[in-house]
């Protein structure tokens, strides 16, 4: 027995050495030995979830051991219609996919950088509370894997990414994600979370140019990205692939910007963002936000809920970046209408702008001749007729776009609300007032037919021309009569009160 | 007829290679220069003399190196020792002494360790290059010794970071020349250097290039390296996260030896 101890012992005081020189700058410490009481804790997979799915909450209220596998690895992938990049990936997509664990978990985390990768890769969680986040720890050569733990000490939103040389361009192939490190209580509950994250991406070929893009250093060191996108691809939140909430939910996003160099100033069209956790923090920092900054590296929650249905467009409100270079997204919403809330389009009348300048010679030529056709029409009873007839229609025309929503295709008003144009006493007994009316709108009480109505009526922003239509319509209508309404008289009319 | 002239070609070939002196037995001198390390330490010279060498024109291949492990039993795969070479060694060959069609003759051999491709450098001669000699050789374009001035090599260059390793490598004649005549030290595989260890970068890069990694605070003399030179960054960052027993899918090598001493 004693000759072969010796031989052993012989052989690893030779070998230990050798094994160390040849085994290159990157040592293993070995596993850490963890206390009796974190061995104890329940040992769980952590659920990984790829964008922009969000892995559901943690519902235990005491840490856990939780194993974290990541696989980086380099894929081709579209970032386009017809364009294609190699994007370095930690799980196969862009962002990477989201890490869901608890504060005061501890977290044995393995990189597994796969066989067919050109380089080696790390990772930063910015949640790690050590040196390099993890990066120095988790240096990985191709094919190979690399293990380490932490304690998870602060919660929040945060940012991991590849922190490899030279990491402007591993983070500008894609190497970024969000962990997400509850705090202890959890976060409010809603209906819907998802998993947005910003990155800026820098090809040879302009943007939208077909086939597979190379990376182009120059750019990526001048920060001037071909493309800005959500999720790593133009589209990537577009039609059927969009977010999707009904009607009187609450949203929440986890928006994070990856970089590796803009900041963005994120913003969905048409919502407000009715509570931000600034900077990915613990605290609701501000209520009623349009536009969250968002720094490159980090991230934010926002909770909104949606009251009406429709197409709500997330951007990043540089808005070059979102109109030429793919920093779109959607979120769809279903559910009933709220007109009150937000109606619609009401109106889209033809707005011809200011006319040309007054005093011109021209313009008053066109004035006398005008008043001089006018004349001949009054004075020729069958033309006269057939203008009327004429300014009759058109006034039709304006009336069914503009006036019936209030004083109804009826002209007899909501009882209360609006007021009646058939029969009114108060329109048909002062021409130059309803003139006035039908261009500047009124508020305030007004009686009409010994009713009393206070709501208020708009500008109504029509011509001169319309005006003089649209009364003409409603002077002849639902049993009304009168005479046709001219330019001139509603000009008079609108002087009258200067 | 075909028959014919390919065996006249043979026979042709060597005479035409042996014609010229620079590139004698499949080598190239390349003449004597200076390599600027990437990043270095106070102690660290500035810059490297590098002496002329010869540097093989492309990188081992599969055919090379079958004729190796043929030769050498206990460098096959199914021997060799794991402290010399780990578990993916030569994967993408069918066998022992067979390279199939994963592993083409005339495409780089990789899949090796840094022991293996030293012996194999013994074995033939010759020994692996230096970081200071394989980047002086490397840093020379198509048409000039310094690929900075030249963007179609820049370009090329990027395409080729951009694209993900190919499941079957191209033959090694593919790789257009450069100023020296040297094929594929860009744009085919990585390679093994020497002193592959003295890459001393930790993994954290934005460590690596801050100066407390220095154990002097006049360190702000470090400031002597080319930030934008991202490829050189990858190479740097490629050769430290290996160990001696390391191999991948897109890692070879090539060999060097000294010039003959003038009589």
């Amino acid at each position: 027995m004693k000759p072969n101890v010796y031989a052993i012992l012989a052989a690893a005081l030779l070998a230990v050495p050798v094994a160390r020189a040849a085994e290159g700058p990157s040592t293993a410490l070995g596993p850490v030995n963890l206390p009796p009481e974190i061995l104890a804790l329940p040992v769980e997979q952590a659920v990984l979830t790829a964008p922009p799915h969000v892995p559901p909450p943690i519902t235990r209220r005491t840490p856990a051991r939780v194993i974290v596998n990541l696989e980086v690895k380099e894929v081709v992938m579209p970032i386009a219609d017809g364009t294609e990049y190699t994007f370095w990936t930690f799980g196969g997509t862009v962002p990477g996919l989201f890490i869901r664990i608890r504060a005061g978990d501890v977290v044995e985390f393995h990189l597994n950088n796969h066989p067919s990768s050109k380089l080696p890769h790390n990772i930063d969680l910015h949640a790690v509370t050590g040196s390099g986040g993890g990066a120095s720890s988790t240096f990985t050569a191709p094919g190979h894997s690399s293990q380490f733990t932490f304690k998870a000490l602060n919660p929040g939103l945060y940012v991991y990414h590849c922190a490899t040389a030279p990491v402007p361009m591993h983070i500008g192939n894609g190497m970024y994600g969000l962990i997400l490190v509850e705090p202890p209580e959890g976060l409010p509950k809603v209906d819907r979370e998802y998993y947005v994250m910003q990155g800026d991406f820098y090809t040879q070929g302009r943007y939208g140019e077909p086939g597979l893009q190379a990376f182009d250093m120059a750019k990526s060191i001048d920060e001037h990205p071909t493309y800005v996108l959500f999720n790593g691809s133009v589209g990537s939140l577009v039609g059927d692939k969009a977010l999707t909430a009904n009607v009187g939910e609450t949203v929440r996003l986890y928006f994070g910007a990856g970089g590796p160099n803009l900041t963005s100033s994120f913003h969905v069209i048409g919502e407000i963002f009715d509570k931000v956790w600034l900077e990915g923090g613990t605290r609701v920092a501000q209520e009623n936000v349009q536009t969250t900054m968002v720094p490159s590296g980090g991230s934010t929650i926002v909770d909104f809920k949606v009251d009406v249905p429709g197409t709500f467009v997330l951007v990043d409100h540089s808005l070059s970046r979102a109109f030429n270079k793919g920093a779109l997204g959607m979120l769809k919403v279903t559910g009933p209408e709220d007109r009150v809330i937000y109606s619609g389009k009401e109106v889209d009348a033809v707005y011809i702008g200011s006319q040309a300048a007054e005093g011109s010679e021209s313009v008053k030529r066109e004035a006398v001749l005008r008043e001089q056709i006018a004349a001949e029409i009054r004075a020729n009873p069958t033309i006269a007729g057939l203008t009327k007839e004429m300014q009759f229609e058109r006034g039709k025309q304006v009336y069914m776009q503009l006036c019936f929503a209030c004083h109804m295709p009826d002209g007899k008003g909501l009882p209360s609300v609006f007021p009646p144009l058939a029969g009114s006493d108060y329109m048909l007994g002062d021409r130059a007032r309803a003139v006035r009316v039908a261009l500047k709108g009124m508020t305030g009480p007004v009686t009409v037919n010994g009713q009393t109505y206070d709501s208020a009526m708009p500008p109504t922003g029509l011509t001169e021309e319309q005006v003089a239509d649209v009364l003409t319509y409603a002077f002849n209508e639902w049993g009304n009569t009168g005479e046709p309404f001219t330019v001139d008289e509603v000009r008079r009319a609108l002087n009258e009160t200067r | 007829m075909s028959r014919l002239l390919s065996l006249l070609l043979l026979l042709v070939a060597p005479a035409l290679a042996g014609a010229n002196p620079a590139s004698r037995d499949g080598m190239v001198t390349i003449p004597a220069g200076v390599y600027v390390p990437l990043s270095r330490s106070v102690l660290d010279a500035a810059s490297v003399a590098v002496p002329a060498f010869r540097l093989d024109v492309h990188p081992v291949t599969n055919a090379e190196f079958l004729a190796f492990v043929t030769a050498n039993p206990k460098w096959r795969r199914s021997r060799v020792s794991p402290l010399f070479a780990d578990a993916s060694y030569l994967r993408n060959w069918t066998g022992d002494l067979e390279p199939g069609a994963g592993a083409p003759a005339d495409a780089p051999v990789v899949n090796v360790s840094w022991f293996v491709a030293r012996a194999y450098a013994r074995w033939v001669g010759k020994r692996l290059p230096t970081i200071a000699e394989w980047e002086h050789a490397a840093a020379a374009g198509y048409t000039t010794t310094d690929a900075r001035t030249e963007p179609a090599f820049t370009s090329d260059l990027y395409a080729w970071l951009s694209k993900p390793v190919p499941s079957v490598l191209p033959p090694v004649a593919s790789a257009r020349p450069n100023f020296y005549g040297v094929r594929g030290l860009h744009g085919l595989v990585w390679e093994w250097v020497d002193d592959f260890n003295t890459a001393m970068v930790t993994g954290e890069s934005r460590a690596d290039s801050g100066l407390d990694r220095d154990l002097f605070c006049g360190a702000g003399a470090v400031a002597a390296k080319d930030t934008s030179d991202y490829a050189a960054f990858m190479r740097q960052a490629l050769r430290s996260s290996l160990k001696g027993n390391n191999t991948t899918t897109s890692l070879g090598f090539r060999c060097v030896e000294d010039l003959p001493v003038e009589p």
